[in-house]
């Protein structure tokens, strides 16, 4: 199963400070250990909110408002995404990650992804139609 | 955290680490069988003291410790065999006294995994006994999960297992990691392991016993782990990209009640852009390594031509004909002449691939083959042989065991037999 592994922003990150060496260094050693066990399928850090913008929804409307964004812990800073065989698995991979914000408090999120045979029963012939659509429309779109 | 959360805990360290416990013992007593009954008994150690005392900080060294501790009291015991007792007791002495305990067996890791995967593979053992043995030992299975993945009772599993270690003993086969040719003959025999696991998984219907779909995942990530311990051997890319862009196409491959979807008629944005992404990347690190290209990375090269596509159009048909011109040269098999076939047929036209596929048709492995009479119908049917296409349709009918498959080789046989009737002469 498919995890996504949210690192949580903070002022540091927000305020586009770059990782040190030494916390540099301990990331790509963790992220070759993931490579290494076959557990990383990606995994990238992001740019502060800043450079970043929203769109927000309203009926009909659309409206834009570009970055930062204040709520910091809200905001993401970076993810993973693993293949493993269960949350617990998933958990012990991100216990070994070191913390991405040396010295200061930082969180980490696991978020499992969604598998279309996780609906099982619920999601009928129909609606899995409708979804293979879907998806065939966004590809189109693109 | 409840008794069962921690039970939950282990599983996943177990998941995690058993590999590299298991290969880091094996270098230490040199026998697969001990070294896993010691990691066992680490793990046992483990469930009797984590939920009162909680998941170690270094829960992997804290299962090696335990599994150490075990062999010295073996040892004391006097209970391992003379012949290894000098030898275990030198090595745990030494690795004692390592200054840097941790850093030397990081060092050790990647030679480790390498020659128990190696030993698990070994060309002594049965076929089945190198899939339950890897399975097992690498993967982190246990033996009622593999039993069930290949729908084979437990009991024959263990006695596999128990079997395999033990011929592994009495042959005396050496730990060590061979180098040059012997070392490419010794991994492909590893990685046919991996695929079969792979295929076991990818050929499973969807619903029924998830097991067996988990397969697919766990040969993956074999594979994926085997890349990075032999990276310098381009056939190891090319069995990682080639399953991961089959993988790619496990949503689009089964219709809505469980029937499978040919390659053709597939919806193309189901497929995993992430698994295509992964694949291409492996199959671009096999062609920078050079050299020719192993079945392997031919096949994967193959898999890609259709990823590449983003509709059955789009195939560059001349390039997968040259491919499986190379693939028959270096890995001849009646099934590759039948893809070589289809693939001529939409590169230079149905008449040049229905020489090849008729060159089949006295080929005895491909008897009872429904795709051969399928094949050679489609064919027919283009060159507008509708009589023939009709009875090679049927034929092909019969001898599928796909009900929905069935439907669809009837339907195209009763259209070949509208077309077929010429038109009424008033």
């Amino acid at each position: 199963m498919r995890f996504m592994v949210l690192v949580k922003a903070n002022k540091d990150s927000e305020a586009g400070v770059m990782p040190s060496t030494e916390l540099l260094a301990a990331m790509t050693k963790y992220n070759e250990e993931l490579v290494k066990a076959g557990v990383m399928l990606a995994g990238e850090g992001l740019q502060p909110s800043s450079k970043g913008a929203r769109v927000r929804f309203s009926g009909d409307k659309r409206i834009v408002t570009d970055g930062p964004f204040t709520e910091t812990k809200e905001l993401i800073a970076g993810y993973w995404l693993f293949e493993v065989k269960s949350k617990e698995e998933a958990i012990e991979w991100v216990k070994r990650s070191p913390n991405p914000f040396p010295g200061g408090e930082s969180e980490i999120e696991i978020r499992q992804v969604f598998e279309a045979a996780d609906f099982g029963p619920e999601l009928t012939p129909e609606l899995r139609e409708a979804e293979e659509r879907q998806r065939a429309e966004m590809a189109a779109k693109r | 955290m409840t008794a069962s959360d921690t039970h939950r805990t282990i599983d996943a360290v177990w998941r995690i680490e058993s590999a590299r416990l298991i290969a880091g013992l094996v270098r230490i007593v040199r026998d697969v069988g001990l070294a896993e009954d010691l990691a066992q008994d680490a793990l046992v150690a483990a469930l009797e003291r984590w939920p009162q005392s909680g998941v170690p900080d270094n829960p992997g060294a804290w299962l090696m410790a335990a599994a150490k501790h075990r062999a010295f009291d073996l040892l004391r015991r006097g209970s391992l065999l003379q012949r290894k007792h000098e030898e275990l007791g030198r090595e745990i002495e030494a690795q004692q006294a390592a200054p840097d305990l941790e850093a030397a067996m990081d060092d050790h890791v990647g030679d480790d995994l390498l020659r128990l995967v190696l030993v698990a593979c070994h060309p002594v053992l049965s076929t089945e006994a190198r899939v339950a043995l890897t399975l097992r030992l690498l993967g982190g299975l246990t033996t009622e999960e593999i039993a069930r993945a290949f729908l084979v009772p437990e009991a024959t599993v263990a006695q596999r297992i128990v079997r395999a270690k033990r011929t592994l003993a009495e042959a005396r086969v050496p730990f060590e990691v061979p180098r040059g040719a012997e070392l490419a003959a010794r991994l492909s025999s590893v990685l046919e392991v991996v695929y079969l696991v792979f295929n076991e998984g990818y050929s499973a219907t969807a619903g029924g016993d998830w097991m067996r779909p988990a397969l697919c995942a766990d040969a993956l990530r074999l594979g994926r782990i085997l890349a990075e311990l032999v990276p310098a051997e381009p056939e190891v890319h090319g069995l990682v990209a080639l399953m991961e862009i089959q993988a790619s196409r496990s949503r689009a491959r089964t219709g809505r009640s469980g029937e499978p979807i040919l390659l053709f008629d597939q919806n193309r944005a189901l497929w995993d852009r992430l698994l295509i992404h992964r694949g291409l990347a492996a199959l671009a690190r096999a062609e920078k390594l050079g050299g020719a290209f192993g079945p392997f990375v031919l096949q994967a090269s193959i898999a890609a031509c259709h990823a590449r596509a983003r509709t059955p159009e789009e195939t560059d048909w001349p390039r997968i004909v040259a491919l499986y011109d190379a693939l028959a040269q270096l890995a001849p098999s009646p099934v590759v002449e039948l893809n070589r076939a289809v693939a001529v047929g939409m590169a230079f036209g149905p008449a040049a691939g229905l020489e090849l596929a008729d060159a089949l048709v006295e080929e005895p492995s491909l008897r009872s083959y429904p795709l051969l009479p399928g094949v050679r119908g489609d064919l027919l049917a283009k060159l507008g042989r509708f009589d023939e296409a009709r009875a090679e349709l049927a034929r092909a009918a019969a001898l599928t065991r796909n009900d929905r498959q069935r439907e669809l080789l009837l339907e195209r046989a009763a259209a070949c037999a509208r077309d077929a009737a010429p038109p009424r002469q008033e």
